[in-house]
């Protein structure tokens, strides 16, 4: 591997990859805790399971809170301002950017499915977000 | 087990400063505590001192030999890092020592360089304090985890901007006479509503600046404080920390702190009080929602009522608890690393009458800090009592 190559986050880039392919996934242990990888332990307290299973996301999520954020880290200037979310899809929540609406009408509430965006960034090339169903 | 006195306590002015290195910032903060507790430097046994950035804002890592060099000590030292509750975390390791009898004599403190890095240099440093792969990769920044919050608490409890303007406006009229505190100015609801927004509901006037700054604390046991016969009136009673997963993804609910909460409870415990012995209080207000989060955590405002506080003059000057009487984070500054050691400082002179604010609470003999770390996944309680 040459010194200018990107070096990938295993895992966590392999989710990616999925979410790019249309097919996400979230990790399940025996108990039906979910979590995100990489993760080698279920999260869950007391749990102990180290029995993580791949499963298809559901399809879609709830907002369960969402801002707008005008003054962003330099990878995301470019898209500011922009719709921040945390969106609950049952098993796991996950943060991202809110596409395809005007920032100030996502709500607490609104329905969305995942996609995978490619920012406005010259540091980060693809990030997780929703889009309102 | 012997009890922690607090011998002495040193501030820099925080602000804006960005040519002066953290260690001359923190240089400055040990010379004033040295003065205040009459310990000579060289009876200390060992330097914890908290640093959140310092790879980032002075490409500067193994700082606790730096910095008890730069404050003129000759022992080990160690830098303790848990994003902004950094010296708690310090503090917490020091009051273990000298309960137990590992040590009499310690210095502990923290100090932040960060207005070298410029705004957008400081939003991203302050991000990575949060989970880098699932949130900063995805737009997270400090202020829009807060807001995160701040909405979710108002969907749960109710509230609006214009109730967290009112913590604002309470801790910048507290701040107007401490000479230590960014912002000595008083500013009005409308102000803080007419803003310009950083993340919604959250704008300019409800988060904290970017600051500069050090702190430190000249720790001792009682029986050393006597032996020396130092004139140490304060002692740290209770000690306590909580944590939290640590993207807010994976937390249970985003409208409360259950990491706060755990560590109030600990501390409390610790001190065999309860949160109405309470006086007066400095809590972690890095946003104002964060002051509302902070006093429902540690029991100074039931659930879904911490909001209304400040509105309601309940956290004033003139209030039941006066909480942030130094200005808080929001008006004093937060200098990440340094800010748990510089509530502690406030706060011991608080109850010792010697603040600008001390003959407002007067009757004060127990006070409570509460440092956060993250988005709470740290956070730490210390309780403060007159002992002498």
């Amino acid at each position: 591997m040459s010194d200018d190559e990107p070096v990938r986050d295993a895992g966590f880039d392999d989710w990616l990859d999925a979410l790019g392919d249309g097919d996400p996934y979230f990790l399940e242990c025996e108990h039906g805790h979910g979590s995100l990888p990489p993760r080698r332990v279920c999260p869950e307290p007391g749990c102990d399971s180290t029995d993580l299973e791949k499963r298809s996301l559901p399809e879609t999520g709830r907002i369960e809170s969402v801002t707008v954020v005008s003054v962003a880290t330099p990878a995301f200037e470019a898209d500011a301002p922009f719709a921040l979310a945390v969106a609950d899809f049952g098993p796991v929540s996950l943060t991202g950017q809110v596409r395809g609406i005007e920032s100030e009408d996502a709500e607490i509430g609104t329905t969305v499915s995942l996609e995978l965006a490619t920012p406005g960034s010259e540091t980060v090339d693809r990030a997780v977000a929703f889009r309102p169903r | 087990m012997s009890e922690v006195r607090v011998a002495g306590v040193g501030l820099t002015p925080f602000g804006n400063s960005p040519e002066r290195t953290g260690r001359d910032l923190f240089a400055e903060a040990t010379i004033a505590a040295f003065e205040d507790a009459s310990v000579p430097r060289e009876d200390i046994e060992e330097v914890l001192y908290g640093n959140f950035m310092g790879e980032i804002a002075e490409h500067q890592g193994h700082q606790g030999p730096l910095m008890a060099d730069a404050a003129g000590v000759d022992a080990p030292a160690t830098r303790y890092e848990a994003a902004c509750a950094s010296s708690a975390t310090a503090v917490r390791d020091a009051v273990a020592r000298i309960r137990s009898g590992q040590a009499d004599v310690l210095l502990v403190g923290g100090a932040e360089r960060m207005s070298n890095l410029g705004t957008g240099g400081a939003t991203e440093a302050l991000a990575i304090a949060a989970d880098d792969l699932w949130e900063v990769r995805a737009g997270m920044t400090f202020p829009a985890a807060y807001a995160l919050m701040a909405e979710a608490y108002f969907e749960t409890y109710g509230g609006d901007s214009e109730d967290l303007a009112h913590v604002a406006v309470k801790n910048h009229a507290n701040a107007v006479e401490n000479d230590y505190a960014q912002y000595q100015r008083e500013i009005t609801v409308e102000d803080v509503l007419e803003a310009p927004r950083v993340a919604t509901p959250l704008g300019l006037y409800d988060s904290c600046p970017i600051s500069d700054g050090a702190s430190a604390l000249v720790l001792v046991s009682e029986s050393y404080a006597d032996r020396k016969g130092l004139d140490a009136s304060v002692a740290i009673t209770g000690s306590g920390q909580g944590g939290d997963r640590m993207a807010l993804q994976d937390r249970e609910t985003m409208a409360r702190t259950p990491a706060a909460s755990e560590a109030s409870e600990k501390a409390y415990d610790d001190a065999g009080i309860g949160p109405e012995e309470v006086g007066v209080a400095e809590v972690h207000d890095c946003f104002t929602i964060a002051e509302v989060l902070a006093i429902e955590a540690i029991g100074l405002a039931s659930e879904g009522e911490g909001i209304a506080a400040a509105r309601e003059g309940r956290t004033t000057v003139e209030g039941e608890v006066p909480v942030n009487l130094s200005g808080g984070l929001k008006a004093k500054g937060h200098p990440v690393g340094a800010t748990g050691v510089s509530q502690l400082a406030e706060l011991t002179k608080l109850l010792r009458g010697d603040h600008p604010h001390g003959d407002r609470v007067e009757d004060a003999d127990v006070g409570v800090a509460h440092n956060a770390g993250g988005t709470v996944a740290s956070a730490v309680v210390h309780v403060l009592e007159v002992v002498a």
